[in-house]
């Protein structure tokens, strides 16, 4: 053997990297397979020769050495062994037609899930059996009826499409639909998964989904009866056909039974598609798990329309409530702002009233002060003056300011004291902007 | 060793025996195998025998007799010998005498002998007079007389046949140095080709003979050969291929001749059809048509038609099928992927037919390579494969005594322990999830066993990591982009077939890195050098490692010793 070039680079030893002589064993390899070699060619030869050493080897040996050795030749021993009818092996060839191929091959528990290869063992144990050379040396009458049936069942079931054609009308491997009685007494799972699984077989799409059963969830459920309402079928109708006459003699014949074929293949399919649907439906309606989910949805349907109902009314008491909160606040606030109202008339008349009696005061004060004349009887002149301006500086004041100024004023008898006073007031008032310069000309 | 058995005295051949045909073969001085025509100038030699007035007709010249004297005609008989009565398929004789029951075993009743009575004569019988004809003509074309042979037989023949096989032999003067089965032979032939080249690869041999097609998947390493699983199918054959043109020209006839009935049903011209349509078969491996023409085919009718290839592969295409699935289920059985398979060889008569390859060719990548006659100019005759590995089978042991012979075929010798994983190195990373392995040993290779791996470093050099593991070849599936969805027309019924081989996935080979058995370390390692791994795995699954920079000196040496012994003492 030439060696392995490997041109893939090996990686960079890592760092820290460290074995025994730069070695690390890490583990075994797997365990092998036994099995023979062929005793053919130059390098087996080598090989014996090795592995000899000119030892001698015993049957013993033989039978030790072959013990664990992988199988490569299947015994031709078949699973196959039905037993055979008698009325069967008496069917005529020409009538191959109405034969069940799978009962004639002894696999009629397989039927169109057969192998390709279950089919050809099975052929081959029956013609071992049925040959007619075999009845002959048995000393039978040389019979060749059934042998050409089970060629005939051979040559249908190995041909993909001829295979199609039977197993669209095999009948053995139908399932009846249970009656709604049988359904009822609780085996609906049991019984249809079998009628669904063999009508199955149909399908041009696989795989089928199956029936499933209580556990199975709402989408499984309507996933499959979605899979069968929409059921894509490669199921024909032409191995029932009548024969077509084979000369050429009869043109019209031939076209006429070619017509009749096509229109009864047509009306098989239709009628098949109608009953399929029909089965669909029976098991649709007795299937417990659609009430189930109907009620399920319907509680929840249910339970969502009480709760809106339930939110709706605390909603609308809610609503009301807060309506008559805010209608007592209402009132409370009218009420307040009535008192305040009443409150601020008072006060305003109060305040009035002070003020009243403060420009009162004040005024009184003015004329204790003698109208600011000093010295004597102050002249007509002095006292409309001095009333003016002092009525000019009560404009010109609030409320608050007068009640200061009545307060300074209070028990003063003294008139240069009272002068004093006002004439501070000008100033003060003249400090603010109030009054200008000598606009109260009395207190100037 | 008695006298006549004397290693010195043998004259050894190739024979290969089978239902339809035989062949002898010697090996030259150069090594080389040759195939040896009978007197009538053939090389594949029916395996017929007629007797006409007590003379005895073989090959061809028997095979013309199934016209005229089918009842005294032996033919497709192979399958028969060693069996019970109750386990043999007569049909492939329907057309020739008839097998008897005889004790448990299988006969003829013939009329051998001059005599007007029949006798009954065993198929042992049978198998030897049919030896000792094809020991005749390998004598006088080799001018000496033959006393020995390496004869083929199917991987399922039972070890009551193989006995059988040799008693019948022996009776025929012919000492039986070896059975050896018939693919394994067929990759023998073109092993000892001298510009084969020995390599590790999977090859599967396709054999479509005349009563049956048999496949075998071997793994061959180093020169040795291990069956890793055989098909056989008694429903596709050449015999199948023969009945659509014996339909067809039959169908033709009756179109032509409206009075001249179905040739199919009536003995004689029903044996006139058949031989001429496997010779049209035969002619349409060549050319692209073929005359088909037989005098009196039916009332007193000639007939003369022509066929062209494509009408018969049309006609046939359900049985090329069917044989390719035959190869790919062979395939499938062994464990393997059509990736894994490296060559197909294709034998048997029937591989002559084109179309039997291209079958095959479509089922299978381009990566893997058909050896027929139509796909590979350089490909060995399907009839002669078997014959031409009997001959260098014969060549290698003449020189031995039969005992000797005995105790190297000894299971002792032939079952070893195989590698269930491919055994090799971890490149560019250390790391087991994103390092590529490259494998050394491969898988189902035959313990012991010593391999050389001359592997690239680091562009700097170094110091180089070196992980051996094991892999296992791993079938990466890319699915092609999702193509938008064409607008569904009215007429649904052939677009599920079209759009299947549009979207054809990506398949490709690789691997999976699994256990990691060591690490090495190589030091100081130079610019641009190699490294050498030699890895050797004892039967025991002991291994032994070295590895060492090539040109360098030193090296590390590694020992990893087997995992421990199973519960049920199989190592
Ligand atoms: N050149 C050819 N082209 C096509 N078919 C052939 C050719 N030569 C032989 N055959 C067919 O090959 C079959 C015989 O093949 P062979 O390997 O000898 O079979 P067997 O193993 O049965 O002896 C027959 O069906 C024969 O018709």
């Amino acid at each position: 053997m030439a060696s392995v070039q490997v041109s893939l680079p090996l990686p960079v030893l890592p760092e820290g990297w460290s074995g025994e002589r730069d070695f690390k064993a890490i583990g075994p390899l797997s365990h092998a397979t036994d099995r023979n070699i062929e005793p053919v060619g130059p390098h087996f030869l080598a090989h014996a020769r090795r592995k000899r050493h000119k030892r001698t080897f015993s049957e013993d040996d033989r039978i030790q050495a072959q013990v664990n050795v992988k199988k490569v030749e299947d015994d031709d021993a078949g699973e196959i062994s039905e037993l055979e009818d008698p009325l069967m092996l008496q069917r005529e060839a020409k009538d191959w037609k109405g034969q069940d191929h799978y009962a004639v091959l002894g696999i009629s528990k397989y039927r169109y899930k057969a192998t390709e290869d279950q089919i050809k063992r099975a052929h081959r144990k029956k013609v071992l059996k049925h040959h007619p050379d075999k009845k002959a040396a048995a000393g039978e009458a040389q019979d060749d009826q059934f042998f050409k049936c089970i060629q005939k069942a051979t040559e249908v079931l190995l041909d993909p499409v001829r295979r199609r054609q039977f197993d669209s009308v095999d009948e053995g491997a139908d399932v009846e639909p249970p009656t709604k009685k049988e359904t009822q007494k609780g085996n609906f799972y049991k019984l249809w998964g079998k009628v669904f699984e063999s009508e199955g077989r149909f399908s041009k799409v696989q795989p089928v989904p199956k029936l499933g059963n209580e556990k199975s969830t709402k989408e499984e459920v309507e996933h499959f009866y979605n899979f069968w309402y929409n059921f894509d079928s490669w199921r024909t109708f032409e191995y029932l056909d009548e024969d077509v006459p084979d000369d050429n003699e009869n043109r019209d014949q031939k076209r006429h039974v070619e017509r009749k074929n096509q229109n009864a293949r047509r009306k098989k399919k239709t009628e098949d598609t109608a009953r399929l649907r029909k089965l669909v439906d029976d098991a649709l309606a007795l299937d417990e798990r659609i009430k189930k989910f109907r009620q399920a949805e319907h509680a929840q349907k249910n339970k969502r329309r009480l709760e809106k109902e339930a939110e709706q009314k605390r909603l609308a008491e809610e609503a009301a409530k807060q309506k008559e909160l805010e209608a007592q606040a209402k009132a409370q606030k009218e009420a307040a702002e009535k008192a305040d109202r009443a409150d601020a008339k008072k006060a305003k008349e109060a305040a009035k009233n002070a003020a009243k009696k403060n420009k009162r005061v004040v005024r009184a004060a003015v004329k204790e002060a003698n109208y600011f004349h000093s010295g004597g009887d102050a002249p007509p002149s002095q006292i409309d003056q001095a009333l003016n301006d002092v009525d000019h500086i009560i404009t010109k004041i609030d409320n608050e300011e007068l009640a200061d100024l009545t307060s300074k004023l209070s028990g003063k008898k003294n008139a240069g004291e009272i002068t004093q006073i006002f004439k501070d007031e000008v100033q003060r008032l003249v400090g603010a902007g109030k009054l200008k310069e000598g606009e109260a000309k009395s207190l100037s | 060793m008695s006298g006549e058995n004397d290693p010195a005295q043998r004259v050894a051949i190739g024979i290969s025996f089978g239902n339809s045909y035989s062949s002898i073969a010697f090996t030259t001085g150069e090594g080389k195998a040759e195939v040896i025509a009978n007197e009538d100038g053939d090389r594949q030699i029916p395996s017929i025998l007629s007797y006409v007035e007590g003379e005895e007709l073989h090959g061809g010249q028997a095979k013309s007799q199934l016209v005229r004297n089918a009842k005294n005609t032996v033919a497709y008989f192979r399958d028969f010998l060693g069996q019970a009565f109750k386990s043999i398929d007569p049909t492939p004789c329907h057309q020739s005498a008839h097998p008897v029951q005889a004790a448990s075993n299988v006969a003829f009743k013939i009329r051998d002998t001059a005599e007007e009575a029949e006798n009954t004569v065993t198929v042992s019988e049978i198998t030897t007079r049919h030896l000792k004809r094809l020991r005749n003509s390998a004598s006088d074309y080799l001018g000496k007389d033959v006393n020995a042979a390496v004869i083929t037989v199917p991987t399922n023949f039972s070890d009551a046949q193989k006995s059988a096989l040799n008693k019948a032999a022996k009776e025929a003067g012919i000492e039986v140095l070896q059975f050896i089965s018939e693919p394994v032979a067929a990759v023998l032939a073109y092993d000892a080709r001298p510009e084969a080249k020995v390599a590790d690869k999977i090859i599967v041999v396709a054999d479509l003979g005349g009563t049956r097609s048999d496949v075998a998947v071997i793994a061959s390493r180093g020169g040795i050969y291990t069956v890793l699983s055989t098909v056989h199918d008694y429903e596709v054959s050449g015999f199948k291929l023969d009945q659509v043109l014996m339909d067809h020209f039959a169908k033709e006839f009756i179109k032509k001749h409206k009075a001249g009935g179905d040739p199919r049903e009536n003995d004689r011209s029903l044996a006139k059809l058949k031989l001429e349509c496997e010779a049209v078969k035969k002619a349409l491996s060549i050319g692209t048509s073929a005359n088909f023409s037989v005098e009196s085919l039916a009332n007193g009718l000639d007939f003369t038609a022509t066929i062209n290839r494509s009408r018969y592969e049309l006609l046939a295409s359900k049985h090329f099928a069917a044989f390719a699935r035959l190869v790919t289920h062979a395939v499938e059985k062994a464990q393997l992927d059509p990736l894994d398979i490296s060559e197909i060889i294709l034998a048997g008569g029937n591989s002559h037919t084109p179309k039997t390859a291209s079958a095959i060719q479509n089922a299978f990548p381009e990566t893997t390579t058909i050896l027929a006659p139509s796909t590979s100019p350089t490909a060995i005759n399907p009839n002669e494969l078997s014959v031409r590995g009997a001959a260098i089978q014969a060549s290698l042991i003449q020189e031995f005594e039969l005992e000797d012979i005995d105790q190297s075929t000894h299971p002792m010798v032939t079952v070893t322990p195989h590698l269930s994983h491919a055994v090799g190195v971890l490149c560019i990373s250390g790391d087991e999830s994103s390092g590529i392995f490259h494998a050394i040993v491969d898988a189902e290779t035959s313990l012991p066993v010593r391999r050389t791996a001359i592997i690239a470093t680091p562009r700097e050099g170094g110091n180089v990591l070196i992980k051996l593991c094991e892999g296992s070849r791993h079938i990466k599936v890319t699915k092609p982009e999702p193509k938008p969805k064409q607008e569904r027309d009215s007429d649904d019924d052939d677009d599920d077939y079209d759009s299947e081989d549009e979207e054809e996935e990506l398949r490709e080979k690789t691997w999976k890195v699994g256990k990691v058995l060591s690490e090495a370390a190589l030091r100081g390692v130079k610019k641009g050098a190699k490294i050498e791994v030699q890895i050797n795995i004892a039967a025991d699954l002991k291994v032994n490692c070295i590895f060492r920079e090539v040109g360098g000196k030193g090296g590390v040496r590694g020992l990893l010793s087997g995992p421990k012994v199973q519960q049920n003492g199989s190592a």
